[in-house]
Order: C-alpha cells, then sequence, then structure tokens
C-alpha cells in the first residue's frame, strides 16, 4: 500500500485514492494519420519496463480527479518524486546514477492553490509530452 | 473425561499468577486447573503435561519448547463448540480462560498413540527429505488422494463447519511513532517519543506489556525491573497522545511504514465473544497504521543447540525455562541439564536454582567462562563442564537423560568422552537472533553481525531497530538503545527530543559466546541420532546435509527442499541453525549462504480480522436508485449490474403461483410491443459537459460527428479507445450550444468519466470544457411502447405531437408536477420517453405514472425484457457484445463512424490498421437456431463444420441469446468470423454434452429493420 | 453568457419528496439515543448542492458578489458563513462545492451565471446526487477510523478541512465545520450502504439517529 503525495491536494494519501494509468509521458502523435503503423503500434502497444526509475502516470481519483507523475523505484518502490502533468522529473535513472544517490525522498513542492492549476500546466505540455 | 486438579510442577510462590483463582481447562479431553495469568502453555506444563502433540513427518512425541511466538510443538487445535473453533493456535500464546477446551493439532488418533508414530518408525529410516515431492507427487492425479489423509494424519488445523458468530473490526490508524514491542526498548522509545510529543502507537503480542522484563533476574533503579514497567506504562498511558496495544501482534510491514496490526480483544476470555453491556463486543481488531516512523524493538529469540534427541519432550530454549520458573511459577521439571554457548543461558540455570529444583550441569562449549553470570552459577556450586556439550539427549516420550561430552567445534567433532547425566529437562541457549521478520517483509534482506553471532535488520527507510531487534541485548544497553531510537524517531516527525533520564542498571560484564549452532555427535550427522532444525516441520539436520549432497546451494532452494522455515512458525527457532548446517555442509560461512527472508503474516491472523465488517451485508456497497422501494414491494427480483441492485424481472403471483422468470419475461416482452411498459433507467452514467469546446470535445471522443447537433436532439454515439476497439456508447444531447449531457452505460459511468478527464488533462488541455457527473442527481424513468404517448400526455404540459417532438428530440417540462427533461430516445424499437426528474422527487412521478398507467396496461419491467428487446432490435451492450477487440465496423455500425471528420478522433487512425481492415475479423451477426425452441448458450463456440476432427476450428461466439415472445423463437447475436458476407448461412454450435445446434446467420436486426415503430 | 442551459429541477406545488436515506431509515431503523450514546447521526437532506468549475479568481469575486462568500485560499479547504448555512469547499485546483439552503440554488446559479459573464466555468446542479449526512459525539472520529483510511486526528483534519475519500468500499466527502461535527457528503446511491456501515460500526458506541 503506497503512500502518494498528492501534488495538487498537497498531502500524502493512500494507495486507495489513486489508479496508476501506465507509463507517463507517453505522447500521442501529433499527426495519426500521417504515423506509420510501426510507430502506431509502438504507441499504442510498447512499453518499458525497468528495474529501477520509472516515470508513471497516476490520477487521484478518489479525490481531487487530477493526473499526475510518478517517478518511482520498481525495486525499493519509493517514490522519489510527483510531478504535475506537463512538468519534467528532476530524477532520472541517469540522474540517479550520476549521483549514486539511492536514499532520500525528493517530491515536487506541494499542492498550493493556483488558478486553473490543472490548465496552465498542462498547456506548457501541448505536443511536447516527453 | 478424567480430572487431574494436581498441577505437579507449579512453584508455591512466585510468578505474575492469581494463584487465589483457579480455572479449569481441558485439554485433549482431560480435564485440568490454572489460574488467571497462565498461558495454556505454562499451565500444561504446570500440570505435568510433558506431551503436546505428535510430529508432522515422523509423528514423533513432542512437548513445548519455548515461552512465545516461536513455539513450534505447542500448536493446538481451539474450541468448546463447532462455530468457536480456531484452528494453529500458540499454546504459548493463549492465555487461559475459564473453559478453554483445546485439542492437539497433530496426532490422529491420539498423542500417547498415534497409527502415523508406527508409519513413521518406520517411515523414518526411509522418509528423506523431498519425500512427498519424490513419493506422491507421480501420479500427479493421486496426490489429491494422498494429501487428504497425509493432512489428516498430519494435522493441520481444521476450519470450523459453521458460521463464525463474532464480529471483527477494522481501525484504520495514523501515528507519527509506531513501537513495535514493549519489552524494554521498546517502552524506552515510546517514552522517549512520547515525551517529545508525538503521537505514538506502542504495540505487544502479550497479554501483558514488559517483554523480557516480566521474567528478568535484574533490578532497574534498584527495584525489581516490573516496577520499572509499572511506572512506564502509567506514564504513558497519561500521555495524551499515546496509545497502547497489549495483545496485539504487529503482523505485517508494508510498503510506505503502513504496518497490520492483529489485536485480539476478548481471545483471553472465552471461546467466543462475551457481549458487554447488553452490545456485541469485537472478538478481533485489524489495525491497519500508517507510521510516520516505525521502531521496531520486536526482541529476539533464542537460538536452541541442535543435538542428537533435542526433540523429546523435556528440551526447552533455556530463557523459555527462566520465563517460566519466573513469571508463571513454573518449574518443568525436576533436575536440569544446561547446554550453553554463551552466559546468557547461566540465567535459566540460576533461576532453576532458585526455584528449589537440582541443575546436574552445566556444559558450556567456551573453554573458559568467565563473565559475571558464570561467576554467579560457580559461587552457587553448580557443575559447569567447560568445552562441552550436550551431544545427545536419551528418553523418548520425556528426557532421561543428558550425554555430555568435550565437543571440538572446529573439527566438528566429540573431543573427549560421554558422560551421562540423569535428568528430566535439558536447557539450550545457541544465542539470540534478532526478530527481522517484520523487516524482511519489506524486501530489506538482513545482514550478518560476527558480533552478536545473527542477523540484523538491514536499513528500511523510515525504521529504526531498537534493543534485541537490533542486536543489543545487555539491559542497560537496551535501554539507552530504545531511548536513542525514539528520539531520532521522534525529530525525524518533527518533536525535538526530550529529556529521558538513563534509569540505573548494572552493567554485567559478559564472556565472550562461542558460535555453535549443530553439536557434533560420536557419529556422522547422516547416521547418528536425528537432530531436529525445524520441529514443526521435521527438518533435521541431516535432511539439509542430504538436500546440500544433492545439489541444492541455494538457501532459498534448501528450504524448499527440505520444508525448513515453512511450518506456522516460520522457523523461527529452526531458520538460522538450518542456514548453519547448510553452511557447513557447503564449506561457507553464514553470511555467504545468506538467509532467507519473511513474508507477512509473523504469526497466523484470523479471517475474522482480515475481513472486518466488510462481510454478510457490508460485504460490497449495493447501490439503490430512488425507486428502489417500490421494486422491492413489488416483488422484483434483483440482477447486480456494477454494484447497483437493478430489478430483474417483476415476476406476479397468477392463480396463487409465482411465475417463473420465462413467464414474467415474456409477459413484460408482451406489454412493451404491445401496451406499455416501463423501466427504472436510472443506473445510466449521466455527465453534464459544459464549455465552448464542448462540441470539439465530443467529435474527438466519439467515432460519429457533432458539429452539428442541435441544441433539442440527441445523438447515438460509439466510443473507441485509440486500439480502434469500441469500449461503450450512448447517447448524448445538447442541452445548449455550450452544454451536453452524456450518457453512458451503467457499468461504464466511472470509466468514462476518467477516460474524458485524461484525453483532457494530458492530450487536449486547450480545449475549454468541463465535466461532472451527474449520475445520482437524476432519477431516469423509461415509458415505452404503443401507448406511451396516451400515457404520458395526461401527465405532461410538454407538446407530445410527433411531429413537433421527434424520435430522438428531448424536451422540458412537467411530467406529474416536476420539471422533468424528456428524451425521445429508444432501447426498445418502441415509442419511448425517457423522463428525468430531480432523484427526490422521481418516486413520486414514478407513482403517478403507476396511477395512471393502469388503463393503459402500464407494466414495470426488468433488465432480463430489457436485454430481450435491445437484443431483437440488434442493440449491442458494450462489454457484453463487445469484448474490447470489437472495432464499430465489425458491428456493422459504419453510419457511426466519422472517417471525413477533420479530426483524428480516438480510434480513427487504428481503424485503417491492416489488422482492422481484414475481412475475416469476428463480425456482429444475428443467429436464428434451426429449432425455435433452442435458446443457445452466451459464449458458446461456432464452427462450420461439425464434422471436422477436434480441434475443430473455432469461427465465433454467441454473446447475447435470448427466447423471445415476440418472434416465437430463440434468437441470439454472434460474432462470426466474415459474418457480414455469410447471411443465410448455416453455422454449428457444438455443446459440451455432445448435442450440435445449428444456426442461420441472419441480420441482427430482428424486428422492425426500417424503425418504424419508434418513430411514430 | 456562458450559452449553457440552467434548469430549476423544483416543483412549484407541493409535491412529495424523499430523500436518499427516507427508505433506509424505515427499512434499517433509526436507533433513538440511550445513556451511553456515545454519536449521533442525523442527515441533512433537500440542501442545495452546485458544482463550480472554473479559474479561483473569477468565481471568487462572483461568489463573494452572489453569495457574500469567498473561495477558500487552501487546497482542502472548508468557508462558511457566520450562520453555518452556506459552505464552500475545495474538491479540486478548478472545483468546489457550494452548498446552501435548499431552494437557493437555483438563484445563485442563475446570478452566478450573469456574474461570471463570457468567463470559462460551468456550473452543475447536484444536490438531488448527495445528501448530507452529520456524525457528532465524543465518538464520532472512532466511527470514523473504521471507515476511512484518512487520517482525521485533531492535528491533521483541523475544522475547516474537507477531503473526498474513500470510506469503506464507497466515497465520501468527509468534512469538519465544527469541532465537535463532522459532514459525510454521500452519493444519493451509496447512502444506504454508507448509513448501514455507520449504523453497524458505530453499534459499539451505541449510535443514535435523529431526525
Ligand atoms: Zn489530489
Amino acid at each position: 500500500m503506497f503512500y502518494i503525495l498528492c501534488p495538487y491536494c498537497g498531502e500524502h494519501r493512500e494507495e486507495e485514492e489513486f489508479h496508476p494509468k501506465g507509463q507517463a509521458h507517453i505522447a500521442r502523435p501529433a499527426d495519426p494519420e500521417n504515423t506509420s503503423d510501426d510507430e502506431w503500434g509502438d504507441y499504442l502497444f510498447f512499453r518499458d519496463n525497468p528495474r529501477g526509475v520509472h516515470h508513471e502516470l497516476w490520477v487521484h481519483a478518489v479525490g481531487c480527479r487530477k493526473f499526475f507523475n510518478i517517478t518511482r523505484h520498481t525495486v525499493s518502490y519509493e517514490i522519489l518524486e510527483v510531478y504535475k502533468m506537463g512538468e519534467q522529473p528532476s530524477i532520472t535513472a541517469e540522474s540517479l546514477a550520476s549521483a549514486e544517490k539511492s536514499q532520500g525522498v525528493q517530491v515536487g513542492d506541494g499542492g498550493q492553490q493556483t488558478v486553473g492549476a490543472s490548465d496552465s500546466a498542462a498547456k506548457d505540455s501541448r505536443g511536447t509530452k516527453v | 473425561m478424567t480430572s487431574n486438579a494436581q498441577q505437579p510442577n507449579r512453584l508455591s510462590q512466585g510468578g505474575r499468577i492469581d494463584r487465589s483463582r483457579k480455572l479449569s481447562f481441558t485439554f485433549n479431553g482431560t480435564r485440568y486447573q490454572g489460574h488467571p495469568g497462565d498461558t495454556l502453555a505454562s499451565a500444561l506444563l504446570a500440570n505435568g503435561v510433558d506431551i503436546v502433540n505428535r510430529s508432522f513427518k515422523y509423528s514423533r512425541p513432542r512437548g513445548i519448547v519455548a515461552a512465545g511466538a516461536a513455539e513450534p510443538n505447542g500448536i493446538v487445535q481451539l474450541g468448546s463448540t463447532e462455530a468457536g473453533q480456531v484452528p494453529n493456535v500458540r499454546a504459548t500464546q493463549q492465555a487461559l480462560y475459564e473453559g478453554l477446551t483445546a485439542r492437539s493439532t497433530n496426532g490422529w488418533p491420539n498423542v500417547q498413540r498415534d497409527l502415523m508414530g508406527l508409519i513413521g518408525k518406520l517411515g523414518g529410516q526411509f522418509m528423506p527429505p523431498g519425500f512427498y515431492y519424490k513419493t506422491f507427487m507421480a501420479p500427479a492425479s493421486m496426490w489429491l488422494t494422498y494429501e487428504k489423509y497425509i493432512r489428516k494424519a498430519a494435522g493441520l488445523g481444521r476450519s470450523p463447519n459453521e458460521n463464525d458468530p463474532d464480529i471483527y473490526d477494522h481501525r484504520h490508524q495514523h501515528c507519527d511513532v509506531l513501537v513495535v514491542g514493549a519489552g524494554p526498548a521498546g517502552l524506552s522509545a515510546a517514552l522517549a517519543a512520547g515525551r517529545a510529543g508525538a503521537r505514538v502507537m506502542l504495540v505487544d503480542e502479550q497479554e501483558e506489556m514488559g517483554g523480557s522484563l516480566l521474567s528478568s533476574r535484574e533490578n532497574i533503579d534498584d527495584a525489581p525491573a516490573t516496577s520499572w514497567v509499572e511506572k512506564t506504562l502509567e506514564e504513558l498511558s497519561e500521555l495524551e497522545h499515546v496509545t497502547l496495544l497489549p495483545r496485539t501482534t504487529a503482523n505485517g510491514y508494508h510498503d510506505h511504514n503502513f504496518v497490520t496490526l492483529h489485536e485480539r480483544c476478548t481471545e483471553h476470555l472465552s471461546d467466543l465473544a462475551p457481549s458487554a453491556n447488553g452490545r456485541r463486543q469485537v472478538r478481533a481488531r485489524l489495525h491497519r497504521v500508517r507510521a510516520g516512523q516505525v521502531v521496531l524493538a520486536s526482541g529476539a529469540h533464542e537460538r536452541p543447540l541442535v543435538y542428537g534427541g533435542n526433540d523429546v519432550p523435556g528440551n526447552m530454549v533455556a530463557s523459555a525455562i527462566s520465563t517460566y520458573v519466573r513469571r508463571y511459577g513454573v518449574a518443568p521439571g525436576k533436575r536440569l541439564v544446561l547446554s550453553t554457548s554463551n552466559d546468557h543461558g547461566y540465567r535459566a540455570a540460576l533461576d532453576w536454582l532458585e526455584a528449589g529444583r537440582e541443575v546436574a550441569a552445566i556444559a558450556d562449549a567456551r573453554q573458559n567462562p568467565d563473565g559475571e553470570l558464570v561467576e554467579q552459577a560457580r559461587s552457587k556450586g553448580i557443575r559447569i563442564i567447560a568445552g562441552s556439550a550436550v551431544i545427545e539427549a536419551r528418553g523418548e516420550k520425556r528426557v532421561s537423560a543428558a550425554k555430555v561430552a568435550k565437543i571440538d567445534i572446529a573439527g566438528f567433532k566429540v573431543a573427549g568422552p560421554v558422560e551421562e547425566l540423569a535428568c528430566d529437562t535439558i536447557a539450550s541457549s545457541g544465542g539470540f537472533s534478532p526478530v527481522v521478520h517484520l523487516a524482511s517483509h519489506t524486501g530489506s534482506r538482513p545482514t550478518w553481525n560476527d558480533d552478536i553471532l545473527g542477523f540484523v535488520p538491514s536499513p528500511v527507510k523510515g525504521m529504526t531497530p531498537a534493543g534485541g531487534a537490533h542486536g543489543v541485548y545487555a539491559l542497560d544497553k537496551v535501554l539507552e538503545d530504545g531511548v536513542a531510537a525514539g528520539s531520532a524517531a521522534g525529530e525525524a516527525c518533527g518533536f525535538s527530543a526530550a529529556s529521558v533520564s538513563q534509569p540505573n542498571v548494572k552493567n554485567l560484564r559478559e564472556g565472550a559466546a562461542v558460535a555453535l549452532y549443530q553439536v557434533p555427535h560420536l557419529k556422522a550427522t547422516l547416521r547418528g541420532p536425528k537432530q531436529f532444525v525445524d520441529m514443526q516441520n521435521d527438518v533435521s539436520s541431516a535432511a539439509i546435509e542430504v538436500a546440500t549432497r544433492e545439489g541444492f546451494e541455494s538457501i532459498e532452494h534448501v528450504k524448499r527442499y527440505t520444508a525448513l522455515g515453512f511450518g506456522t512458525d516460520q522457523g523461527k527457532l529452526g531458520n538460522i541453525n538450518g542456514m548453519a548446517i547448510a553452511a557447513r555442509c557447503l564449506g561457507r560461512t553464514i553470511p555467504e549462504v545468506g538467509t532467507t527472508v519473511f513474508r507477512p503474516n509473523y504469526t497466523p491472523v484470523s479471517f475474522g480480522a482480515i475481513v472486518g465488517r466488510h462481510c454478510g451485508e457490508l460485504f460490497d456497497p449495493e447501490r439503490y436508485t430512488a425507486m428502489h422501494q417500490w421494486h422491492v414491494e413489488n416483488g422484483a427480483e434483483f440482477e447486480d449490474v456494477g454494484q447497483w441492485k437493478r430489478p430483474w424481472y417483476f415476476p406476479r403471483k397468477v392463480n396463487g403461483k409465482t411465475e417463473t422468470m420465462h413467464e414474467a419475461v415474456s409477459r413484460e416482452c408482451s406489454a412493451v410491443r404491445e401496451k406499455v411498459g416501463i423501466l427504472d433507467a436510472s443506473t445510466l452514467g449521466k455527465i453534464d459537459i459544459q464549455g465552448p469546446d464542448a462540441r470539439e470535445f465530443l467529435g474527438r471522443v466519439y467515432t460519429n460527428k457533432w458539429a452539428k447537433l442541435a441544441p433539442g436532439r440527441v445523438r447515438y454515439g460509439l466510443m473507441c479507445k485509440d486500439d480502434g476497439m469500441v469500449f461503450d456508447d450512448g447517447t448524448t444531447s445538447c442541452l445548449a450550444e455550450n452544454h451536453f449531457l452524456m450518457t453512458t452505460s451503467t457499468g461504464g459511468a466511472a470509466t468514462v468519466m476518467e477516460w474524458l478527464e485524461i484525453w483532457h488533462q494530458t492530450e487536449w488541455p486547450e480545449l475549454d470544457v468541463y465535466f461532472n457527473s451527474v449520475t445520482d442527481h437524476w432519477a431516469t424513468m423509461t415509458v415505452t411502447g404503443p401507448e406511451a404517448r396516451k400515457l404520458m400526455s395526461e401527465l405532461t404540459d410538454i407538446d407530445l405531437d410527433k411531429d413537433s417532438f421527434k424520435f430522438m428530440d428531448w424536451r422540458e417540462g412537467n411530467v406529474a408536477g416536476v420539471p422533468a427533461r424528456v428524451f425521445r430516445i429508444s432501447f426498445t424499437g418502441e415509442l419511448a420517453y425517457e423522463i428525468n426528474v430531480q432523484a427526490n422527487y422521481a418516486m413520486h412521478v414514478w407513482k403517478k405514472l403507476f396511477a395512471h398507467g393502469d388503463k393503459y396496461g402500464l407494466t414495470p419491467y426488468g433488465t432480463e425484457t430489457m436485454h430481450v428487446l435491445r437484443a431483437e432490435k440488434g442493440f449491442i451492450i458494450a462489454g457484453q457484445d463487445t469484448d474490447g477487440s470489437v472495432t464499430p465496423e465489425d458491428l456493422g455500425m459504419h453510419w457511426a463512424i466519422g472517417y471525413d471528420k477533420p479530426n483524428s478522433w480516438i480510434g480513427k487512425r487504428a481503424l485503417t490498421r491492416p489488422d482492422t481492415k481484414r475481412t475475416d475479423r469476428k463480425q456482429m451477426v444475428g443467429l436464428k437456431p434451426k429449432d425455435p425452441s433452442v435458446v443457445l448458450e452466451e459464449g458458446a463456440q461456432i464452427v462450420f463444420d461439425p464434422k471436422h476432427a477436434i480441434p475443430m476450428p473455432m469461427k465465433g461466439h454467441v454473446t447475447s441469446s435470448y427466447y423471445s415472445p415476440t418472434l416465437q423463437s430463440g434468437f441470439a447475436l454472434a460474432v462470426v468470423k466474415g459474418g457480414h458476407q455469410m447471411m443465410g448461412d448455416t453455422v454449428y454450435l457444438p455443446m459440451a454434452d455432445g448435442q450440435v445446434h445449428e444456426a442461420e446467420i441472419v441480420s441482427p436486426i430482428f424486428l422492425d429493420p426500417k424503425g418504424e415503430r419508434q418513430n411514430v | 453568457m456562458s450559452n449553457a442551459q440552467q434548469f430549476d429541477t423544483r416543483p412549484q406545488g407541493e409535491i412529495p419528496v424523499e430523500s436518499p436515506l427516507a427508505y433506509s431509515m424505515q427499512r434499517s431503523g433509526a436507533p433513538k439515543a440511550k445513556a451511553g450514546t456515545k454519536v449521533t447521526m442525523r442527515e441533512r437532506p433537500f440542501l442545495g448542492q452546485l458544482t463550480l468549475r472554473g479559474g479561483a479568481i473569477v468565481l471568487d469575486e462572483a461568489l463573494r458578489e452572489v453569495v457574500g462568500l469567498g473561495l477558500p485560499g487552501e487546497p482542502l479547504g472548508l468557508v462558511q458563513d457566520q450562520a453555518g448555512e452556506r459552505s464552500i469547499q475545495w474538491i479540486s485546483p478548478d472545483e468546489w462545492l457550494l452548498i446552501v439552503p435548499g431552494g437557493e440554488e437555483f438563484d445563485i446559479e442563475r446570478r452566478l451565471r450573469e456574474a461570471l459573464g463570457d468567463a470559462h466555468f460551468a456550473i452543475s446542479n447536484v444536490g438531488g446526487g448527495q445528501t448530507v449526512l452529520e456524525l457528532e459525539g465524543e465518538a464520532a472520529s472512532e466511527v470514523l477510523k473504521k471507515s476511512v483510511a484518512y487520517d482525521v486526528h485533531p492535528r491533521h483534519f483541523s475544522v475547516g478541512k474537507g477531503v473526498t475519500t474513500v470510506f469503506a468500499k464507497a466515497t465520501v466527502i468527509l468534512r469538519r465545520p465544527s469541532e465537535e461535527r463532522w459532514e459525510l457528503v454521500v452519493r444519493r446511491s451509496f447512502a444506504d450502504y454508507t448509513y448501514r456501515w455507520l449504523l453497524d460500526a458505530g453499534e459499539e458506541f451505541d449510535i443514535a439517529v435523529e431526525n
């Protein structure tokens, strides 16, 4: 049972309030009609399965209903950070390896109310979800 | 039933029992007596009961060896009534109560003389490790037969055959610091964190808090340690934010400091929970704790030494002897031999002596034992045989003597003459193993520590071990360690450390221990007397040696091959010894061999506690519509649709006989086709969509077009996932230019809502649109049938003229005096009005419809009739006729696909992939059985050639099938490979009973193909 | 104007009305208070409830004008008017729940729509779809601990806070309008389950139901 910091609610909540939605940063091809069958197949069906740092999309389903991202270690299950839609992770497999850092949770700054927070955050990401 | 009230082993004084009261209890049919404060084990030992079980594999007599959770033998079946049966209870942890009734778990037909014993003795020679696998697994089909008898003979306990009458509870808990274990370390930690102001939970599995201090010889602040325990508990109980939970085992340590606790609320009082103040009481409670920090003060288990005959009743771990003497006032024998590798074991001999019993000798494996406890023993004249160990216990049903010899540990051999000492009790101590179980639940493998000759917990985020669990054993150091852990945990939660003065405890000078696990014997391990490592599973040192010889090198494999640690005790006493033996056989060190990890739960948890109140009528939510009471009162049979209770059909009483479902459904179908029926459709999902981009958004999530839907109009839509597969459908109405009301299937409501949100929030945040669920706000009733307009006209001010309120229009007005939105949509193919009113007024409207509907033959119908009627029209149910592999084209719904829409709506791209363009995809068709009385089975497989050899190529399957009173025939919807091109063809449905049904492929629209009836 | 359709769902005349718990109280009973009663439950039915969506600044301004109450300044905030009759609760960064005495909601929605003009927002009437259950008494938080995983300790759940969370196997909006009182905003279709759960969980504290 994870204890997950919702970046919008600004506090930790029990896992049962959330739904996992798979790998984060899967961008839908901008022009599907001009995407090859192979590329489209990759987008639909192929996902990473790393041992270590993984970026995941979750939704605070029984809560604020907002989608956000989690950087999670798939061995220790430690949640290394959470960040809103449209934001980029500050911890990656590479950054973790180079820092040789396996301890210490870093979390996105939590949930201060901003006007249309979801929209402004998400707008940054338009078309360039990486 | 015989009676024995003697308690021959009860000491005349001492212990924490209440001698002023007696409790009678029954064990294996014999009545005994004990006292409040006893465990079942201490009471059995007081009464001189040596044999409590027969062993699992060899059926050897076994007695109690430990005093707590580690006990492998004293496992009993509890309960005097059938409903009160509880299997696998540890006698060492079960408080005694008046009338307690217990039986041995193992030993059929009885422990004194049992059938398996004969086989065991015989089989003893012939039952190597892997015996069960090797012997009984082939042929595999026979395993079930064997297993039944093995289980009965071996006796793994049994569940009750009657319902448990007790109630159970869950509590969700949150705290800053959870302290597991209320011994010296845990109490100190709780005090430190509690004084700092943290929210603290202190939990302990025993009847009383205090842990090892309850049987300690040592003084704290110049008073017996128990006074310090009392004083500390008093202070803790007065701290506002501290919660004390005795009789509560921390059983599982899960992700992110989530710990499950099993509190036994009334199990110390009686078989079934007694009522209090006329109320039922909770028997047990599961606490689900989210802790900021965990202090693991779970103590340590003493390891017994592994020597020949070490399982004969009368062999015990040394600390258990002290516990029985000091805490329970029981000396379970007359004459003791102690075999030890360390100073700690000496306490057993000192306590034994002080209880007025005789100590024959202490066999100390060290050449020059010299600690303070050793000095005390010497000064009391106890004979100490240095450099020696008990190499074999003599006796069958009780120890009669100990064979003691000098040993050469490094050379693993007996190094001197064997002396046989008469005794009835042998205590052994091979040192302590920190209780690392909980820490290892988290996936953290314990680390070997050579200084203490044991595994200690590896770092776990948010966890601090303290005291014995940390490998710290000297009392003064334990108290210090507890304070440090409690302060650190409190600080980690933001509470600055409070002052906790260190109590005054005399530091005992301790001699170094020696590493000894398996004691060498004169004979080689494989030929010598059996040395048991895991008593619950009858795993011997020889078995482990055989496993290593057979090539098992990984400790995980050795464990599985020998069953070491597989019992309900999880090998608490035996695992480290087993690893040490494996290491010796493999010529490695223990850390090289490694350890196995433990899984939750630490001790067994009753099902009741796991379930809590999620059972019976509260097992799962039942969702009701606003008309539910009417349905109940009108005799509806209900169907579960998701969590909803929907009326399935409304059987009537005809001539005193209740209609069958078939009769009721036929009547309901005819009423709708010929007169008028009414359905409670409130369960459909409803989503209120507002915003300037609402229309654009609909165009992207639906396969069809929405650009031109005008206010006042309704449209049917299909939703696909981006793989092109249909996942839900429904109608959406345009309420205003920027305002739509979407309906979803009953089961799909939450999924569709999340679907809309994920696309909006992650892909198209630039679209200005909001989605709000209004499913529960509206109650929906469908009035449908040729007479629907007449009935409606009596109750509404809406103009119902067929030219002004057309099919697929919606209007607003009053129905029965209540503001309503009425939608002319039809899921039956008949004239239909879907009335939506605010749910609080729905019952009034529903009843008014009946008050006026009688003369038109208004008939309530349920989901079964709804299914027949919609299937006759070829209307799909997403999730029944589709399964995530069906495209809109497969459904023949090309009319609902807007390939020329300007955007790349969800699913469009996938519909041009080669796979979705195949002509032999499974396509939706109708099936008409050649025999009209046949109703095909839903899910039945379709073949083209029934004579084809098995396995036949399967060409499709039935998705929906009913009997139609209108068609006077069975009919079905099905998906068939290339089905759209097979109209008129015959297909076959071979059934499990050998019958083969024949059916003709027809259009899925069985009735009114032009849709004239709904348009009237 | 937002070009959305507003629809007053309340009838004009005397029309019988049934709260979401009408059937449950009849079927499962409504125990009276006893000497040992430590928790009391009551339904506050037929309140006006509007889900408000939009940007905080424009909504805040419109609400101050129309309801005389601004948005809570923080996530998970709950604000009320002096009498405690009108409240606004943070649900999400762009969503709030407005609860007002029954009957006010249609007029409030109309005036809000006027005040908000062309701003992008949404207002949905949800009053028929949820009801408010109150829990009061010294054991109220103990009953909640049996029901929700959310931490209800006063250090963590102060007055003026509200959360959407899991309740047993359903969901509720849980809020704390005052020291001694908790409110559960319950979906209509789950109301019976929630009610039966609370009766069962409250048995230990002789739970009473007031009507
Ligand atoms: Zn949230």
